[in-house]
């Protein structure tokens, strides 16, 4: 049951084989046995998950079940939940209760998913180890020496110990894409403007974007089916007609045009990772795809310009996080100056300080128009290198990340060596297009990720790629030992 | 040594929305505290602005008003400062690219026929959402906060340094804040701060070309307090630059009860605000027909409709200034003389311009609340040319009126009694009457002391109770007393 599909899960749910409620009970028996190894979730509420359990089933005998009704589903912490806790994996909002849901758990609620608790993830979603969490690591459930990826690794962490079939989660620079790769899962990060941003907490708002984390293609398609939509309250959402993101599911791959940026295949990429992604290539051509090499010239520009955008607007958006309507205050001050310094200081951890200075120096008045206007022309750049690519290809592949997991503190003294782990994803949130992580192999042991990145809008096209290859291929079945 | 004064006007017009110009909650004034102020506006965390767009609309109108150019692309930008009744930490207003820029306004200087006109430019005026309000009362070493008026929506009306005198820095609020309210845009209550003003003052040797060192008088919402501080902080400058001192750039607060500026801070502690555009919002876009939908809802602009009414009604510049000086003035001006007949403009203008505004000044009225209507004025003013009665008895007329004696003129002139005496008969028997009465006076007269007759005009008059014809009862005095 552990291992099914979001289809097949239905399914079964549909079938009577099982009810939600006894279906959330297995998932939450599992989580409250692997959590506390793993530090997947930073809630979990039994209460409430059997609550809206019955719900559906409810709703089920009255007749009113979609595909995913009955599902359990866990929310990355960035999520704002009504009644629920919601910390950004801050002690900031160690003890904030949110008053209000986002679009996203709004939609995914109507839908008939059942929330069994909130995951773990770097401060903020400042990261790509999550050790940045006020509440400590999430260990990857492929051996827990190792780091999940981030920020969103307690999400992928958690569908990787099977301990919830589906998740949420958001990515900036690479936050679903990376932690599905080093767990071995499948993550889609739409279009920016495809999921409504309304109720996450903003990390960097021209460039996050909600997604689904599954173990399939199909299922992140199912997940897309019902987060995707145009939400009035968030100015930057698509108002576009819906689509449905499985239609595309079963288009043979014959013809296919698959782009392989030699940027990708460069110096910096681990070889054991190269030879499993040239595997996983081999296949597509196998299946009849054909594969032209194209380049992305200002690649090596999506770094440094992430790295002066995502602080900048970080660093405004964390501004409300003063300890004055909510949020974490210090017990001792002096006057209101020094309130917001220590209530800050206290607040937030060391990755999420370095973002805010080096956001804030990059906006100051003298730096502004040789950092971030700088960068806002980069960005530029590489939203048109991708749109010549895309007129040789249809969809572009090459690694998620250039290594698999690595080791729980091999990089937190290091924020630059962290950072190289986006080399391949940041571009895409710079652009603003669809990429995913799909499982293709292992290297040394642990998941290595097959990156694809669409055109503006082609997530149909991307997940029926991914879900052809899945159809020939089992990396996606494959389970952490001793489940 | 001769000083010129260089005085620029920012001035912040509340705009007359329902609701914020980046959140749903009611606008309304005096409301408990923090009871209009919802999730958007306390700055959950997730939650995101979008535009409200009668506030636009209201922009275009000014823009088209005052002739400025109506951008049809402008950017929304956040001004990031910490401040605990700045719930988000910025303020989102607008920096390089303002919605409207240019424009002019005419401004009249000087009391009645002496008035001089002088044309003041306009540099820019941009969206911004106002802050709420710190209470330092009635906390006892705290303050409170109220986030009722925090996304209110202001248009920031800045203008050129053009005025030279406290008096026409009065004169340009004073027709800004006519305007202002003429096309609908503002309220205008000063008191509740819908229109409030800083100054950019200094001063210069007559003949300079360079400006000098300004300092910013802020937040003066009224006419007399703009005026008090402008003359005080101009004699302040003169007295340091006479002395040998400079004048240094700051910040000054004016205090009415000392009727003193007061620096608050100076340049060195200016902030740096790290503009940037807003990535929640997306570039605010007007085009041609969105203009052209506003133009046509605009009213008749004062300055047409003051040549209009010299040009069509014969009035001076000073009657037709004098009746455009609010909408709802001119429009009852309009209906009165509608319903009078255009030949009796002129005194229609009297009656509105003397005793109606005497009678709503002392009973501190607007004409929107005026006691008589434009129609029961207008018969008023029918009934005195056609010399049913006379101008004298007209005042008791209008006074029946306004305190709802009648529900016209002719039915207070019939319930009274007051129509002019026309039976000559009666009227000589008075005439003799008085001439016999009063032997000193017919003696004066006929000495010589042409006066004198005034005194039997009187006499018939109170014996008529002011129902006789003044000017007939002269004529038959002096026929009688004839030698």
């Amino acid at each position: 049951m552990i291992n099914l599909s979001l289809s097949e899960l239905g399914a079964a749910l549909a079938a009577g084989q099982i009810s939600s409620v006894e279906l959330t009970q297995l998932f939450l028996d599992r989580c409250a046995r692997e959590n506390p190894r793993l530090n997947a979730f930073i809630c979990l509420d039994q209460a409430r998950a059997l609550d809206a359990a019955r719900a559906a089933d409810a709703a089920r005998a009255a007749g009113r079940a979609g595909p995913l009704t009955g599902i359990p589903l866990a929310h990355k912490d960035i999520f704002c939940a009504r009644g629920w806790r919601t910390t950004c994996a801050s002690r900031m909002l160690e003890n904030f209760v949110s008053p209000y849901d986002a679009h996203v758990v709004g939609l995914l609620q109507d839908a008939g998913m059942v929330l069994v608790g909130k995951t773990n993830m770097d401060e903020f979603a400042m990261g790509s180890s999550n050790e940045t969490s006020y509440f400590g690591p999430v260990k990857n459930p492929w051996d827990h020496t190792m780091v999940p990826g981030g920020s969103s690794g307690g999400s992928a962490a958690a569908i990787a110990a099977r301990l919830v079939p589906a998740a949420t989660g958001t990515d900036t620079g690479g936050s679903i894409r990376q932690p599905a790769a080093l767990c071995g899962l499948s993550g889609l990060k739409p279009t920016y403007g495809v999921c409504s941003r309304y109720g996450m907490i903003a990390f960097a708002s021209s460039l996050d974007q909600a997604g689904p984390m599954a173990k399939s293609a199909e299922d992140c398609a199912l997940m897309l089916n019902a987060m995707a939509g145009f939400d009035a309250r968030d100015s930057t959402s698509l108002d576009r007609p819906a689509e449905n993101y499985t239609r595309l599911l079963g288009e043979p791959l014959a013809g296919l045009r698959i782009g392989l940026p030699r940027e990708y295949f460069a110096a910096g990429l681990d070889a054991g990772v190269h030879a499993v992604v040239d595997a996983a290539l081999d296949q597509f051509r196998k299946l009849g795809a054909v594969t032209v090499d194209i380049s992305l010239p200002n690649s090596g520009l999506s770094v440094p310009a992430y790295y002066v955008i995502a602080p900048a607007e970080a660093s405004s958006n964390l501004s409300r996080f003063d300890g004055v309507r909510y949020g974490h205050r210090a017990a001792d001050y002096s006057d209101l100056a020094d309130m917001y310094c220590r209530s800050r200081a206290e607040g937030f951890g060391a990755e999420v300080k370095r973002r805010i200075l080096i956001g804030t120096y990059v906006l100051s008045h003298g730096y502004y128009d040789a950092y971030y206007l700088q960068a806002q022309k980069i960005r530029r750049l590489i939203a048109r290198d991708f749109q010549a690519a895309f007129e040789h290809c249809d969809l572009i592949m090459g690694p998620t990340a250039p290594d698999v997991a690595f080791p729980l503190g091999a990089k937190s003294a290091d924020p630059v060596q962290m950072y190289l782990n986006d080399i391949y994803t940041i571009a895409a949130n710079l652009a603003g297009l669809p990429g995913m992580s799909i499982p293709c192999g292992f290297a040394r042991g642990l998941p290595v990720g097959l990156q694809l990145v669409g055109a503006w809008f082609d997530e149909a096209r991307m997940l029926g790629a991914a879900h052809q290859y899945q159809l020939n291929t089992d990396w996606h079945r494959a389970m952490p030992a001793g489940l | 040594m001769q000083w010129e004064v260089v005085i620029g006007l920012e001035t912040h017009a509340q705009l007359a929305t329902e609701s914020k110009i980046f959140s749903g909650a009611a606008t309304a004034f005096g409301a408990e505290p923090n009871i209009q102020a919802c999730g958007v506006d306390i700055a959950l965390p997730g939650v995101l602005p979008v535009l409200n767009r009668k506030a636009v609309e209201c922009a275009i109108r000014f823009g088209l008003a005052v002739g400025g150019e109506v951008a049809p692309r402008s950017v929304f930008a956040r001004k990031n400062y910490f401040y605990p009744d700045l719930p988000k930490g910025y303020q989102i207003s607008q920096f390089e690219e303002p919605v409207v820029s240019g424009g002019q306004l005419v401004i009249r200087v000087g009391q009645g026929a002496e008035a001089v006109e002088k044309t003041v430019r306009l540099t820019r005026a941009h969206l911004e959402e106002d802050a709420g309000k710190s209470l330092h009362e009635d906390f006892h070493g705290k303050s409170g906060i109220d986030l009722n008026r925090a996304g209110t929506p202001l248009l920031e009306i800045v203008s050129e340094p053009d005025m030279r005198s406290s008096q026409e820095a009065v004169a340009y609020a004073r027709a800004l804040h006519a305007l202002v309210r003429w096309i609908g845009i503002c309220d205008g209550n000063m008191q509740e701060g819908s229109f409030r003003c800083d100054a950019n003052v200094s001063v210069r040797r007559k003949g300079a070309e360079k400006l000098g060192t300004r300092r910013e008088i802020k937040n003066l919402n009224s006419f007399r307090f703009l005026q008090q501080a402008i003359d005080y902080e101009v004699q302040w400058q003169i007295g340091v630059l006479e002395d040998g001192g400079k004048i240094e750039q700051a910040t000054v607060l004016f205090n009415p009860d000392t009727g003193e500026t007061r620096a608050m801070r100076s340049k060195e502690d200016a902030h740096d605000y790290r503009y940037f555009p807003d990535p929640d919002l997306l570039p605010l876009v007007i085009d041609a027909a969105w203009k052209d939908q506003v133009r046509a809802e605009l009213p008749e602009l004062p300055d047409a409709m003051r040549a209009r009414f010299a040009r069509d009604y014969g009035l001076s510049a000073y009657d037709a200034a004098t009746l455009t000086a609010a909408l709802e003035l001119a429009r009852f001006y309009e209906s009165c003389v509608a319903a009078a007949g255009r030949e009796l403009a002129k005194p229609c203008a009297n009656w509105v311009m003397v005793d109606l505004a005497a009678r709503l000044n002392r009973a501190e009225l607007d004409i929107s609340h005026s006691p008589i209507t434009a129609q029961q004025l207008a018969g008023l003013v029918r009934r005195i040319a056609d010399g049913t009665i006379s101008n004298a008895m007209g005042k008791k007329v209008f006074d029946a009126l306004c305190n709802g004696e009648g529900a016209d003129a002719d039915a207070v002139i019939e319930a009274q009694g007051l129509r002019q005496m026309n039976d000559s008969g009666a009227l000589e028997a008075l005439v003799d009457a008085a001439i016999a009465g009063n032997p000193r006076s017919v003696e004066e007269y006929r000495a010589g002391k042409e006066k004198a007759i005034q005194a039997l005009v009187g006499q018939v008059m109170k014996a008529s109770k002011g129902k006789a014809n003044p000017q007939q009862v002269n004529e038959l005095l002096r026929a009688r007393l004839k030698p």
